[in-house]
């Protein structure tokens, strides 16, 4: 046993400070509220007092921090999207990810693994050359390979899928990482926590105060806080605030469930993604296989588990990898994704004068954490939409212009 | 789920359709509220009126659902009386 956890163990103080103060009051006022303590909601704080010197502001979460999607997510991080505006933006996330575990001095456990999207059909592959074409153009590292190397990067799998859907080939992105998602929620509320943002769990807004078309304050559980500016990054819960003050979006919440196995020693080294048997999985440093599907079908705002999503998740992962008919999945959970009929997400400024919406992170919002901490940061502190959401503002769809990521984002992750 | 005609089945024989909602007339609609009706939808909470349809069969149908539990409160067959019901 490591020495400093035995003077733990005998100490009756804790020597190690917490991660973050706990508040027992409320002030009156502050000049951000951000509603949602999820990585994106934490994110948006550090950066909004470590880039823009705004420390008076209040994270209201009313459950723990990171207990939301952050939590449940399966971290595949990627930057390989299809439309300009998409693979920009995750480009950026992706670089701050690359130095977020030294910026907070906080080992995310970051590994970079590769990424590879299978195509099992000429249409599949068709998609791979366009996304590989654009990504380029941005300069991200996109390019499609054969089956061949598909065989080499990963030699367990079944190529033929049973017989079923034989893959073609693949879109291999080498940044494509994994990361331990409830440390990028810590990472981030030490961070501003350490910079004067004040962190209040178990706090629920339930109201959002506003005169004259502008944000005067918000009700919580626990009282009344005055405020001209409110950021909201509820994912999941988005469309219960959006209705406390009439802002209409094409939200639906749908549940996305995850999985994993018992661990077994390391065999998989890239993360692996199938549109066609609905499969994403990738092995953690601890072995477990973790492994996600498609967005359950219908409407809800519940985070309930189902027996048909393993049971069907498991005969697509025994097409891929017949010897894992024998290996036990130990845990599934589920989340409550915002979806967006355009694969992209709801952000910046809306109708309501101070109120800012970082919504419609769906089932990939988890990589954007960094990128939209950045750009709603800079959107609350100037009132003004950052230059790489312009194409993500709720506006589009009233202009009929909705982008078009779907090709590239419509397997959940 | 329970089919009006074919009776309680598995909830994976059944495709979701999403809300039912009244169309505004095409022609007279304004192009806001035209992208209102294409866009939009009522993303809270709550019992909806929904429209569901039995693969095996064939049959669309109404359930009413309170979409926070998943308890399915009735399912029916669309009539005209349900279409201006949502009127
Ligand atoms: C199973 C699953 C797998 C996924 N896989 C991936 C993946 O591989 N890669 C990827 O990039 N993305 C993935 N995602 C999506 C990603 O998890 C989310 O888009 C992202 O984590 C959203 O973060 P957030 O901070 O916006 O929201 P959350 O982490 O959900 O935080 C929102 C917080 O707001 C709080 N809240 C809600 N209402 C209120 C209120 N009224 N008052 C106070 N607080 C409130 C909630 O309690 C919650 O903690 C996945 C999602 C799921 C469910």
């Amino acid at each position: 046993m490591p020495w400093r956890l035995l003077r733990f163990a005998l100490s009756k103080k804790h020597p190690e400070p917490r991660m973050f103060r706990a508040h027992a009051e409320l002030k009156r006022s502050y000049d951000v509220v951000i509603i949602g303590a999820g990585g994106h909601g934490l994110a948006a704080a550090y950066y909004l007092a470590r880039d823009h010197g705004i420390t008076n502001v209040a994270v209201l979460e009313q459950g723990y921090i990171g207990g939301g999607n952050t939590g449940r997510n399966t971290t595949i991080i990627r930057s390989n999207y299809l439309t300009p505006e998409g693979a920009k933006f995750y480009d950026m996330s992706v670089k701050l990810w690359q130095d977020l575990s030294e910026d907070f001095d906080l080992n995310l456990f970051y590994s970079n693994r590769g990424h590879y999207t299978l195509a099992h059909t000429d249409s599949a592959m068709r998609t791979m050359r366009w996304r590989a074409e654009v990504n380029k153009h941005y300069g991200i590292d996109s390019e499609v390979v054969d089956a061949a190397a598909v065989h080499k990067a990963c030699p367990m799998m079944d190529l033929s899928c049973n017989g079923h859907a034989p893959i073609l080939g693949a879109l291999f992105h080498a940044p494509g990482s994994i990361a331990r998602h409830d440390a990028v929620a810590w990472g981030y509320g030490r961070g501003a926590d350490q910079r004067g943002v004040e962190i209040h769990q178990q706090t629920k807004v339930t109201g959002i105060e506003i005169v004259a078309g502008k944000v005067k304050g918000v009700h919580t559980s626990r009282g009344h806080i005055a405020t001209s500016k409110v950021l909201c990054a509820v994912a999941g819960s988005t469309p219960r605030i959006t209705k406390m003050i009439g802002i209409d979006t094409p939200l639906f919440i749908h549940p996305l469930q995850a999985m994993v196995s018992e661990p077994l020693k390391p065999w998989l080294d890239p993360i692996l993604v199938s549109g066609s048997l609905h499969v994403y999985v990738s092995q953690t440093a601890r072995g477990e296989l973790v492994m996600g599907a498609s967005l359950d079908p219908y409407e809800l705002h519940n985070t309930r588990s189902t027996f048909d999503f393993v049971e069907g998740l498991s005969s697509h992962m025994i097409d891929m990898f017949p010897f894992l008919a024998d290996v036990k999945v130990v845990r599934q959970w589920a989340g409550m994704a915002d979806m967006t009929p355009d694969f992209a997400p709801l952000m910046g400024k809306t109708e309501v004068e101070g109120f800012y919406l970082d919504a419609g992170w769906g089932t990939w919002g988890f990589k954007a954490t960094p990128a939209s901490g950045k750009t709603m940061s800079y959107t609350v502190a100037n009132d003004r939409n950052h230059e790489l959401i312009e194409g993500f503002t709720l506006d589009r769809f009233r202009k009929y212009a909705p982008t078009g990521e779907k090709g590239a984002a419509s397997v959940g992750h | 789920m329970t089919c009006p005609i074919n009776g309680p089945r598995p909830v994976s024989e059944f495709f979701y359709h999403g809300e039912l909602r009244p169309m505004p007339d095409p022609q007279a609609a304004t192009d806001d509220a035209w992208a209102d009706y294409v866009f939009n939808r009522n993303g809270a909470p709550g019992v909806k009126r929904e429209w569901w349809y039995h693969l095996p069969s064939g049959v669309w149908f109404i359930a009413e659902r309170d979409t926070a539990t998943d308890q399915v409160l009735r399912t029916y067959l669309y009539s005209d009386a349900v279409a201006e019901a949502v009127q």
